[in-house]
């Protein structure tokens, strides 16, 4: 592993400038380095930081690598990781005009990692620098603890999808004083919904009331306005002092919560698996913002590694050279999804989109096609609303806001189903929709979304950790349970319970009976408690 | 996977363990080299002497990794490693596979969607098509030799096999416990020599010969006249030659090595279609793998395959994929495994090992044909296995003539240590098919 040589450094330096004259904005300093393809595969596992703590699996996974590389050898053109200052990886024997775009391809992404707000908490620190103190530490803990460190690990890393990642986000954005007072809070989020119950026309009615009073007297309303509230419910301040401390603790996550909770790990002799999980939470908070910012991330990527090459005056000649590798990357697949080619075509659209001013409500409430054909503005203004885009949203919102009908009729996407035929003992594919509705469905299905579980204090009753997961329409993975729980309870240090829903099975059909055009089978859901206890798993129906 | 070059063969003379021992010890300094070379740029700790040397945040073979698995195991855990293969598919010696360790890291994670079960999980596409038309389709069973993934895939390379089969027979036997065999006859190897201190040497060596030296001593006080009385001998007045002293020397030794010949017999009448093929396939490769393991890389393979009739094939990819429609007869082919190793008197050079394959179908109901041919072929193995793969539709287990015949013979009981049976269901799987190995070879 070596720096790029000065002559590269000078195209990366020119690619730069350019860039910087389009709008993008990153750090001054960035650090390239040449890397051999046995490099890669070592690095791949570590998620390409050099100083991640070693770990078993991390050799697992690096044997399977190296297998997969005897077999079919390849690589990636770069890697980029997320630090201070942003280091990227290239394979070396690339030519200068190649060079040029995947430069623009690199500074695109290091740009969205400087910009986009999900990454707003890793944009003070150095992530390798901090990786090599936490791997030190592991290192030294190991000596001490022996393989009982790699358990640890690994009961913490089978919970770090968990991580309160948004919650930690939250508090980076909130104000110091928050614009309305906790009474008044709690009244209208609290009191009126869940204590009283009260119909929504009278919740309005009560705002209405606030905000008149608030009109009438300013400063001294909040005042005026609880005279009257326990004038009606004289039990208000009462549910308010209770209310708040209860309130008082925070949210914590399944980790941050063994970290505080557990006896077992704030025993004297254990507090060293303390600094373990914190090791494993951090690194993974770390991560969380790159999973959720894929087809953003790469279609940005895209999008300026061609706005920029084909602009460049340093490449003249090797435009078709750089329109294969650029299709290679960039093509929409017959069939499957390419991240890189949604993401890139989704920031086109919307930059046309920008320009001529469709992005509005005029433009939305046009039913007429033909004039939703003709409609342009000419405002102008694409390349602010993409910047605006990249800054401010994730996979999911992006997907959601942007993948609309016009995209999917100008790129002919559709929906591919697979269905069996048992005549002929095949898998079919077929077009299965062309609605944006269910294209946007199943690329949102296709997102990052770990399930919620929650610590439920309450049916735990101090020795048991009760894990309650909030459903969404979607069973936990049964085979991985055991051994998840296995690892909180040796954290937790006594049983846990997992409630979770599974499907029921359904009555049989009749045999050969078919069944209706367009009816669903009907999905039973039941509320399950799973118990890990001193090593062995139990269920119970709720 | 990390290929080293040698591994420990494990029942050889004790020179050749320290030659390999040194061997594995010089791969590991080139791996921390080269480790270290990554490294060298972020970790600065890697130049000093710290926590960093410490054994544990070493970890990188496959061994060691496993040797963690069983440790885990003591620790009340459960194993975590699965050793996998990765294939790629391809014809006669083409086809390449290797042996990778392979681990889940269990979350708590959404799984799918319930989907109705004709259906599959949609996904993107692009192109003309109006909805409803249809793109393609794709046969629910694999092609044939197509390569899945499965043990049975992975074998096509003939005689052959890379050094992954010998891994995958090092893992079976040290994982699996499968046991280590009892060696017949011997050959010289032509090419391999090992240094033991075998020669002997006047005057200077490495160690001294005590009761040879004495000797010496002895006749040459005899020939000088020192000895009078055999019975009572002063050793005061001995006189010792330094030319007396014998020592043992180092000297290069030709090694005896017992070689293995395994025949492979396989039903491929049309009844062992599909499954049962599998299992049988998949079975036989993994016995290939652990004797190659067994004998050191000291293993000839041949294949026979039969129906009605048997025929000898050249290679594991034409064994595994052939198949016809005929009828069953396995005499035919315990005869010709039998006329083989006459005719090329292969029995005294050998140890020779005969694994069948069938679903326990055979036209010669009572065995009047095969039975004979058994008996004969109990005169020269070292071990016949055979595995009979039920199928499924038979309803009752045992049912089956090979099995039946076989058991009526009463050769199981007579000769356990050169014949053994195992039967499983065509749906056997892999744990099951290692399980039946054992009870094949044990």
């Amino acid at each position: 592993m070596e720096l790029i040589d000065q002559h590269t450094k000078s195209i990366m330096e020119g690619c730069k400038e350019r860039a910087r004259d389009a709008g993008l904005r990153f750090s001054d300093e960035t650090l390239e380095y040449i890397v051999t393809n046995r490099d890669m595969l070592e690095l791949h596992p570590k998620v390409m930081i050099p100083t991640l703590y070693d770990y078993w699996v991390h050799d697992v996974e690096l044997l399977r690598e190296k297998g997969k590389y005897e077999l079919y050898p390849s690589n990636p053109y770069e890697t980029v990781i997320n630090t201070r200052p942003p280091i990227s990886f290239y394979n070396d024997n690339n030519p200068d005009w190649l060079n040029v775009m995947i430069f623009y391809h690199v500074l695109a992404h290091i740009d969205f990692f400087q910009n986009n707000l999900y990454f707003r908490h890793t944009w003070e620190y150095d992530l390798t620098g901090k990786a090599l103190a936490d791997k030190r530490l592991i290192a030294r803990l190991r000596s001490e603890h022996g393989r009982w460190v790699d358990y640890v690990i690994e009961f913490a890393r089978a919970i770090d999808n968990l991580v309160g990642y948004f919650d930690g986000l939250s508090h980076l954005f909130r104000q110091d004083r928050p614009p309305f007072s906790k009474r008044l809070d709690y009244y209208f989020d609290v009191f009126l919904q869940e204590v009283k119950g009260v119909k929504t026309a009278e919740y309005v009615k009560e705002i209405e009331r606030y905000n008149r009073c608030r009109r009438e007297v300013g400063e001294l309303c909040e005042e005026s306005f609880f005279a009257d509230v326990v004038a009606k419910n004289p039990e208000f301040e009462a549910f308010y002092l209770k209310g708040t401390r209860e309130k008082k603790e925070e949210r914590l996550d399944l980790l941050q919560f063994l970290m505080e909770h557990s006896e077992f790990l704030n025993q004297d002799e254990n507090l060293w698996m303390k600094s373990v999980l914190e090791v494993i939470r951090s690194t993974s908070v770390y991560f969380q913002p790159q999973i959720r910012t894929k087809i953003m991330n790469e279609g940005w990527a895209s999008y300026w590694h061609e706005t920029l090459f084909l602009t460049d005056d340093r490449i003249k000649g090797h435009e078709v050279d750089f329109a294969r590798v650029h299709s290679g990357v960039t093509c929409l697949h017959r069939v499957g999804l390419n991240p890189y080619a949604i993401g890139m075509r989704l920031f086109q659209q919307i930059e046309e989109g920008g320009d001529q001013g469709r992005l509005s409500l005029e433009y939305q409430r046009l039913a007429d096609s033909h004039a939703r054909k003709e409609f342009d503005r000419a405002t102008g203004t694409g390349r602010d609303v993409i910047f605006a885009v990249r800054e401010n949203l994730c996979d999911f919102t992006f997907i959601n806001t942007y993948v609309d009908q016009d995209f999917v009729n100008r790129h002919n996407l559709f929906v591919v189903g697979k269905r069996l035929n048992a005549e002929r003992t095949a898998w079919q594919y077929y077009v299965k929709s062309r609605k944006a509705e269910e294209y946007r469905g199943m690329l949102l299905e296709s997102l990052y979304h770990p399930p919620r579980i929650e610590v439920d204090r309450a049916k735990g009753g101090g020795k048991t950790l009760y894990l309650n997961h909030l459903f969404e329409g979607k069973p936990l993975i049964p085979d991985f349970i055991a051994n998840t729980m296995l690892g909180i309870e040796f954290l937790w240090g006594g049983p846990v319970k997992l409630e979770t829903s599974e499907v029921a099975s359904a009555p049989p059909r009749e045999a050969g009976a078919p069944r209706g055009e367009g009816e669903a089978p009907k999905i039973h859901w039941r509320r399950h408690v799973y118990t890990m206890e001193n090593r062995t798993l139990s269920k119970t129906l709720v | 996977m990390r290929r080293s070059a040698a591994t420990p063969p494990r029942n050889h003379s004790i020179a050749l363990t320290l030659r390999t021992i040194h061997v594995s010890i010089r791969s590991e300094t080139n791996m921390k080299n080269e480790d270290s070379k990554i490294f060298k740029i972020w970790d600065i700790s890697s130049l000093a002497p710290g926590p960093e040397g410490s054994y544990t945040t070493r970890i990188r073979s496959l061994d060691e990794l496993l040797e963690r698995d069983r440790l885990r195991e003591e620790d009340g855990f459960p194993r975590k490693i699965r050793i996998g293969k990765l294939i790629k598919p391809g014809k006669g010696k083409q086809e390449k596979f290797v042996v990778v360790p392979t681990t889940v890291e269990e979350k708590f994670m959404h799984d799918r969607a319930p989907t109705p079960p004709e259906e599959e999980e949609p996904m993107g596409g692009t192109g003309d098509e109006a909805e409803g038309d249809i793109l393609g389709e794709q046969p629910v069973r694999p092609e044939q030799g197509a390569g899945s993934g499965t043990a049975g895939h992975g074998g096509g390379e003939g005689h052959e096999l890379e050094s992954s089969a010998y891994d995958l027979g090092r893992i079976l036997t040290e994982r699996f416990n499968l046991p280590n065999l009892k060696e017949k006859g011997k050959k010289s190897s032509l090419s391999h020599y090992t240094y033991d201190l075998t020669d002997r040497n006047r005057g200077f060596g490495q160690i001294l010969e005590k009761k040879q030296t004495l000797k010496r001593v002895i006749e040459t006080n005899i020939a000088l006249g020192n000895i009078d009385d055999v019975t009572n001998i002063d050793t005061t007045r001995l006189l010792i030659d330094p030319r007396d002293r014998i020592f043992r020397i180092l000297s290069r030794e030709l090694e005896y090595e017992s070689q293995a010949l395994v025949f492979f017999v396989r039903d491929y009448s049309g009844s062992m279609e599909g499954k049962a093929s599998e299992v049988i396939c998949s079975q036989h490769v993994l016995i290939y793998s652990w004797l190659l393991y067994q004998f050191a890389r000291q293993v000839e393979t041949r294949f026979v395959l039969h129906d009605n009739d048997a025929r000898e094939v050249p290679d594991f990819y034409t064994y595994y994929n052939l198949r016809v429609a005929g009828g069953t007869r396995v005499a035919a082919a315990y005869k010709m495994v039998n006329d083989i190793v006459e005719q090329e008197s292969l029995a005294k050079d050998y140890n020779i090992y005969v694994f069948h394959g069938t679903d326990g179908d055979d036209w010669d109901t009572n065995g009047e044909e095969t039975i004979p041919e058994l008996r004969r072929m109990l005169t020269y193995t070292n071990r016949v296995g055979i595995t009979i793969a039920e199928h499924n539709a038979y309803g009752s287990r045992g049912a089956t003539e090979v099995e039946r015949y076989l058991k009526g013979s009463g050769l199981l009981d007579e000769k356990p240590e050169f014949l053994r049976m195992d039967v499983m269901g065509e749906d056997a799987d892999e744990t099951r098919i290692i399980d039946g190995i054992k009870r094949l070879i044990s």
